[in-house]
């Protein structure tokens, strides 16, 4: 049988025992978040890796990233001949139409873009959101070191192919020592080599 | 003169308690309000948890216009938060927080409290009417519908406890208590607490002023330094109901030790209980919704009536017979 008013009592149990435990309020301006790692806050340039190709300006959903460059030609070596190469005038992100998608980082083929955690960037102005690439190169410092590979997960291909191709040369080193056990030296080898 | 001095200086201390006190169940509110939702409520003003919050709000509020809206009856609208502030600081005088330290000794204290008490809910009436504007009249309509269902019983507990103590002093009631009364008064003073937050429009029981449907019912209108009394009414009716459920049904000054009554030690045990109550009434707040219009209703007239009267006929049974 319900008591009557069991309900009620469980109403300012429930409160009051909220009322023990730890706020979850975080002191935001004068405690920095925890950020989680990937984090997207703002997208940073690495100007050195950057070729001009123009594939982050051509797969950007929304067309935020706007580039502008110029040919230079480098004079020829002694024996070779003149060589041209992009010279990158202009790179900049609008970060009031960019959605955060991450497509320019994930296609970018030579490592130019990253992604850095910081979000304090708002502006009065919304053309100031535009970031020019000394802005953009300037949030590089803020960059966090790429996270450890998880030990669980997929390992690269690169190394699964090392690994394969080190088996197979020693699996032809054992079976040119010794013919008979090499097939069982190999399986008992084999699991050893995980992680270089 | 002497006597004309102790007069003035009682008056005076009861304006302070009648300034401070409100405040601090206010910021009490604050911080239990928030910590009860897992926050952690003002945090700011005045350096240390908030503790000026409230100062920055009465700041805040002076500094608004007063507006009175064109079609408002202006004299009733600029009238109605005093009438609804005045009473409890007129009730405040006559509750004795100690033997020796009470405003003014009245022979039917109680009776003139819930007499003055019962002005208060007038204010949001004048408040409603004046406003000329509909929220504001529902809200002073469901004020009047809630006064009229909840002072019954809210009457009917403290008759109850004046027949136990035989005596309608207020003084006089605490001196009668004895401990084994709050089992025998335990209904009257259930019905009596909760019968005082409706009227009081606290939540769970405030209708009247149900944001989500009617604004903020009578004092939509309102802004400034008006508003701002409304809001201190509130919370000194948060004290005054506070302190006396303490002093009808609680033992008032009295203590565990009965020994230890220098005056001092008494005041302490007044301020104690008088708080601790009114941390349940900010609790009963954050835990229950608001009641429903016709629940309010049936909670008055099936709930606390009849168990006010029960307790009634209880009181005068135990009081004949003993």
């Amino acid at each position: 049988m319900k008591v009557p008013g069991t309900g009620l009592a469980k109403g300012l149990a429930v409160t009051l025992n909220t009322m023990g435990r730890r706020a979850v309020t975080q002191q935001y301006p004068d405690v920095k978040p925890e950020l989680p790692p990937r984090s997207r806050g703002v997208i940073a340039l690495l100007e050195e890796n950057c070729t001009v190709c123009m594939l982050c300006a051509r797969e950007c959903p929304d067309w935020c990233i706007y580039i502008d460059s110029h040919k230079e030609t480098i004079p020829a070596p002694p024996g070779g001949r003149e060589r041209q190469r992009n010279v990158l005038e202009r790179f900049d992100i609008d970060f009031s139409l960019c959605m955060y998608c991450g497509i320019c980082i994930e296609v970018c083929p030579f490592d130019a873009l990253f992604w850095s955690p910081e979000f304090e960037y708002s502006e009065l102005d919304i053309r100031d959101l535009t970031h020019g690439k000394d802005r953009l190169g300037q949030w590089m410092a803020t960059v966090p070191p790429p996270p450890a590979h998880d030990e669980h997960g997929v390992r690269p291909k690169e190394i699964d192919a090392a690994h394969k191709a080190a088996d197979k040369a020693a699996e032809a080193a054992d079976k040119a020592a010794s013919p008979g056990p090499a097939l069982d030296n190999a399986a008992e080898a084999a699991p050893e080599v995980v992680e270089p | 003169m002497s006597e004309l001095l102790e007069v003035v200086l009682r008056l005076v201390l009861v304006l302070a308690a009648f300034l401070t006190l409100p405040l601090l169940v206010g910021q009490a509110e604050h911080k239990v309000m928030g910590h009860m939702q897992s926050r952690v409520g003002p945090m700011y003003a005045g350096g240390f948890h908030g503790w000026a919050q409230l100062v920055a709000d009465g700041v805040k509020f002076a500094q608004k216009e007063d507006i009175v809206p064109a079609a408002a009856d202006r004299a009733v609208f600029k009238l109605a938060p005093a009438v609804a502030l005045i009473p409890y600081l007129v009730v405040l005088v006559a509750i004795p927080v100690s033997p020796d330290w009470v405003g003014q000794e009245l022979d039917a204290g109680i009776f003139f409290v819930i007499a003055v008490m019962g002005i208060g809910v007038l204010g949001s009436l004048m408040a409603g009417w004046a406003s000329a504007n509909k929220y504001s009249l529902i809200g002073g309509l469901r004020s009047a519908a809630q006064l009229l269902a909840y002072e019954l019983p809210f009457l009917l507990a403290a008759a109850s406890i004046a027949m136990a103590a035989g005596t309608l002093s207020l003084s006089g009631i605490v001196v009668a208590w004895e401990p084994w009364w709050l089992i025998w008064q335990l209904p009257g003073a259930v019905v009596f607490f909760v019968a005082g937050l409706a009227e009081l429009q606290r939540p769970p029981f405030d209708m009247p002023v149900a944001d989500s449907e009617i604004i903020f019912g009578a004092y939509t209108e309102y802004t400034g330094l008006r508003f701002a009394l409304f809001l201190l009414a509130e919370y000194a009716g948060i004290v005054v109901l506070c302190a006396l459920t303490t002093v009808l049904f609680l033992g008032g000054w009295r203590g565990p030790f009965d020994d230890a009554l220098f005056g001092i030690p008494g005041l302490l045990w007044t301020l104690a209980k008088t708080f601790a109550l009114a941390f349940v009434v900010i609790w009963l707040r954050v835990a229950y919704p608001r009641l429903r219009e016709d629940q309010l209703q049936r909670l008055a007239w099936q709930g606390l009536v009849p168990l006010a009267l029960g307790q009634l006929a209880l009181t005068g049974v135990v009081v004949v017979a003993t």
